[in-house]
């Protein structure tokens, strides 16, 4: 009897630690921060990057209006590709584009929009990157949708693609 | 004259000195909470140790929030609350982690357990 319940100890043990491990094998390693942790739109100001006047982040919120906060670089070669769905997206009249040009060289950035076309209705700058890790995002291109209640209802990781914006389009509709 | 101009010496220098501890005090502490918290680009390195962007811009946002006066508790806190609990190395104990912290416990009982059985038990 003694004998038999070390043996199932040592049994159940072995399978637990082998499920443990198996289970371990197929799960992805890199960690994404996908869900809105915090959905609280942080308050920060900063400099428009064409007339450098300084622009607190309560004034882009509208009353009636999503806002969506895109994070971009112009040495970001994800940020071209996603760069002719924000100019759709910029059609759309319920929608308020902001652009938070991240750690980037004004020059750069300018000649990036002449170069492109400009989708957004300001753009800020974010120098050091700080304003970027205070929203949340850990890198670019990333995109935040922002309601009248300052609550950040939506967050993309990465560049937009067609299905992001007819999931934005969705959201916007509400 | 010359003692005027020594007393303001002392004063500035006093001052300066004053000034260069809190920097020095601040980045000592840049430093301990950076140690603490994972890159999310360079996974598997400290934001101290990583030199990504994300870990650079990472590093002066901690020393603003310092500067702004936030306890080292205050900071953690807040990061958890936008990266998720993935962030730090200290892991909280909660819901999700009670294995974890009590597993090893619970062996460590276990096998205290087998050796005394052992070693006094079967003595008798």
């Amino acid at each position: 009897m003694k004998k038999n319940i070390i043996y199932l100890t040592i049994v159940f043990f072995i399978i637990f630690i082998f499920t443990v491990f198996y289970k371990g094998l197929y799960k992805k390693n890199v960690y994404t921060p996908n869900e809105l942790n915090n959905n609280n739109f942080v308050q920060f100001s900063s400099k428009d990057l064409f007339s450098e006047v300084e622009i607190n982040s309560s004034d882009l919120i509208s009353n009636n209006k999503f806002t969506i906060i895109n994070i971009w670089s112009s040495w970001c070669m994800p940020c071209r590709i996603e760069h002719p769905f924000l100019m759709e997206l910029s059609h759309n009249s319920k929608i308020n584009l902001v652009g938070l040009n991240y750690k980037d060289r004004s020059n750069n950035a300018k000649k990036f929009i002449n170069d492109f076309g400009n989708p957004y209705s300001i753009i800020l700058i974010d120098p050091n990157g700080t304003i970027s890790i205070e929203l949340g995002a850990y890198g670019v291109p990333e995109t935040f949708i922002v309601n009248k209640d300052q609550k950040i209802v939506k967050k993309f990781i990465g560049p937009l693609t067609k299905k992001n914006l007819k999931e934005i389009e969705k959201i916007v509709n509400r | 004259m010359k003692l005027k101009g020594l007393i303001l010496l002392i004063i500035l220098s006093t001052f300066f000195y004053q000034g260069d501890t809190i920097a020095n005090n601040n980045n000592v502490l840049v430093n301990k909470i950076s140690k603490n918290l994972r890159c999310l680009i360079c996974q598997g390195q400290s934001v101290y140790d990583s030199q990504s962007d994300f870990a650079i811009s990472m590093k002066l946002l901690i020393k603003k929030k310092i500067e702004e006066g936030n306890s080292e508790k205050q900071i953690y806190k807040y990061l958890k609350n936008q990266y998720g609990e993935w962030i730090s190395y200290d892991t909280e104990i909660n819901k999700k982690t009670y294995l974890l912290w009590l597993f090893p416990l619970l062996l460590f009982i276990f096998g205290g357990i087998l050796i005394f059985r052992k070693v006094f038990i079967n003595q008798d």
